[in-house]
């Protein structure tokens, strides 16, 4: 996959940028960084980190510095879907063990693997704010509250039958 | 039925809508400010309503407005802290997702009275699908005439902006969401030189709470006298609680602070009570970093009298016996929970989201977690459980920011008010992995209402 933004994104980096004053667009590199991760492939490579950098004319260093500061960015490649499934205090006194240990085995991996067709990847991620919905997990923009055993097999079928169809 | 200022549209089909929003009422308290007030008028009424702020430290709003820095020809910024992530707390979402242009409409008010022309919306990444519609409200906001060049007529200009995190905790404290919002590592800043003075782009900025900036809307609506005249106390208005964990009815509710707190647990209106007809065991009623009680001491404050839902009330007999109204992330722990268990959960949360900038916190931090998977896997030595205590204390006020102090207390709490517990899993390593200590002597009297 390229790691240069086409002119939609182009479009859409430039209304990030504008959000700021002159000379103070380093402020838009996380919005900039979720904009490359969406557009290359759901994950940061250093070509993906260096080509922000041009864009913002700030210096390579400043973006790895925040790439690996923050949860949100891949720094290696992830499935088509990533189940990133909360595991704080509120989950796990709602059952999200369960949930976690339901998934692995369906899926047959562990938390940071993907599956072998490349389609889902497993994190365990830290509190979302959907407290009051557990157990839950985010899946790209997502939100997949009140789970189930019953719910999360949906959802895998839901996925699968999506990626069958592009 | 308590009295409701934010919530009271939130069942009114397209309020998120601006014609819904505009037809009930909402964008008279920006015409309101704007037209009638002076900006020296607005902060008095927000100073008068006795507000504080809703992210969870409770300062009151009035009071920071007015150390704002006025510099000649330095422009300023209002910054609306929306990067939500203190376990338990999930209210600022729901007014967000539902009430879009009730935040918006507080913003405008605020940034007049504040004089920022560029006003941004920092809020959490995960929260990916909120922006789009945050910046819907702003859109219909600025056809409508309420936001851009000019707002009716004024000659005040501002544009509000939103950005998205890269997921960090650390990024509500205040310096930190400035960092972030700079674009870089969200460590948070050594202060003095406070925000107002020196804040984003070393301009003075407010950052204020979600919640807290809602509330702007009813405090113009009423008055500033009439907010202060509900709730009891020092805890003025309404406060949004986002309930979680072992009951029957999880969700946003709005008090008025006056409810106690069994009523608010087991009354229909609220909780509905603890989920399958179990027991209360402990409660953190805060936010996760806010002192766990036992359901005794949550019920009842160590003086025997009734504990109300409030700031003073919660926070009744400091945190040897109390604990903190917080943000209103109100955690319930039914008798089957294991309090060790959920400590190492919060415990590396903490370390998860450590800035790692100062060192009894980035250590301190990783060492609790480490401690305390060892006792909860029934390895734990007794002596475990007094260095578990002593390296909270000497986190604790030893850091630049409040993640040192907020990782501490529910470390200690579970261990001042559970010991018996941590001690149990040291003493039965292997029933403790196949069995819950469940409720024992210290969650006793608990009375349940028939």
């Amino acid at each position: 996959m390229a790691t240069i933004f086409n002119d939609t994104q182009m479009t859409e980096f430039k209304r990030l940028v504008a959000r700021y004053p002159e000379g103070k667009q380093k402020s838009a590199l996380l919005p900039a960084l979720h904009l490359a991760q969406e557009s290359f492939g759901g994950w940061l490579s250093t070509e993906a980190l260096d080509y922000v950098a041009s864009l913002l004319s700030i210096e390579p260093i400043e973006v790895y510095e925040v790439a690996t500061f923050y949860s949100m960015y891949n720094l290696k490649p992830v499935g088509k879907f990533v189940f990133e499934v909360c595991q704080t205090g509120p989950c796990m006194i709602s059952g999200s063990d369960n949930i976690i240990e339901y998934i692995k085995k369906t899926l047959d991996i562990k938390p940071g693997e993907t599956t072998k067709d490349g389609l889902f990847t497993l994190k365990l991620v830290e509190c979302l704010g959907a407290c009051g919905y557990a157990p839950m997990m985010q899946v790209g923009k997502i939100y997949k509250e009140h789970l189930t055993k019953e719910k999360v097999d949906s959802i895998i079928a839901a996925y699968r039958a999506e990626a069958a169809s592009n | 039925m308590g009295v409701k200022l934010l919530l009271d549209k939130a069942n009114v089909p397209g309020i998120r809508t601006y014609d819904v929003y505009r037809r009930e009422g909402g964008y008279r308290a920006v015409e309101k400010a704007l037209k009638e007030m002076s900006t020296e008028a607005i902060v008095e009424e927000v100073k008068k309503s006795g507000l504080r702020g809703r992210g969870g430290a409770g300062f009151p709003t009035g009071m920071k407005w007015s150390f704002i820095a006025k510099p000649e020809g330095v422009p300023r910024h209002l910054v609306c802290n929306a990067d939500e992530s203190e376990p338990g707390t999930f209210k600022d979402r729901y007014l967000m997702e539902f009430l879009p242009h009730l935040l918006i409409e507080g913003l405008i008010i605020s940034s007049y009275a504040l004089g920022s022309n560029d006003t941004y919306i920092y809020i959490r990444g995960e929260y990916a699908w909120i922006p789009d519609i945050l910046e819907e409200a702003i859109n219909e906001a600025k056809a409508n005439g309420f936001l851009g060049k000019n707002i009716l007529g004024t000659g005040f200009d501002c544009n509000i902006n939103v950005q998205r995190g890269g997921g960090a905790y650390i990024c509500g404290e205040e310096t930190a969401l400035i960092e972030s919002l700079e674009g870089k590592r969200g460590n948070p800043r050594i202060k003095p030189p406070f925000p107002a003075i020196q804040g984003l782009w070393m301009r003075p900025t407010v950052v204020n709470n979600v919640e807290t900036l809602a509330a702007i809307v009813p405090i113009i609506n009423i008055g500033g006298d009439e907010y202060a005249k509900i709730g009891v106390g020092k805890s003025t208005g309404t406060k949004l609680i986002s309930a979680c964990g072992n009951i029957n009815k999880p969700g946003v509710y709005e008090i008025d602070m006056t409810i106690s707190v069994e009523e608010f647990i087991y009354s229909d209106e609220y909780c509905g009570g603890i989920k399958g007809g179990k027991r209360l065991k402990a409660c953190i009623p805060g936010g996760s970093s806010v002192p766990i009680l036992p359901a005794n001491l949550l019920l009842k404050t160590a003086k025997g009298e009734t504990r109300y839902m409030n700031y003073e009330s919660l926070s009744d007999g400091g945190f040897a016996t109390g604990s903190m109204l917080g943000s209103g992330g109100f955690i319930v722990l039914d008798e089957d929970q294991c309090i060790v268990k959920n400590t190492l959960t919060l415990a590396r949360f903490y370390r998860h989201e450590s800035c790692g900038q100062c060192s009894p916190c980035r250590e301190g931090t990783g060492w609790m977690e480490k401690i305390l998977q060892k006792i909860e896997s029934g390895k734990g030595e007794i002596s475990d459980i007094d260095l578990l205590w002593d390296i909270q204390r000497k986190i604790e006020g030893n850091t630049i920011c409040p993640l040192g102090d907020a990782a501490s207390w529910p470390v200690a709490a579970a261990i001042r008010h559970f010991r018996d517990e941590f001690e149990w899993h040291v003493n039965n390593p292997e029933l403790s992995q196949t069995s819950n200590f469940g409720l024992q002597h210290y969650a006793d009297p608990i009375h349940v209402p028939a």
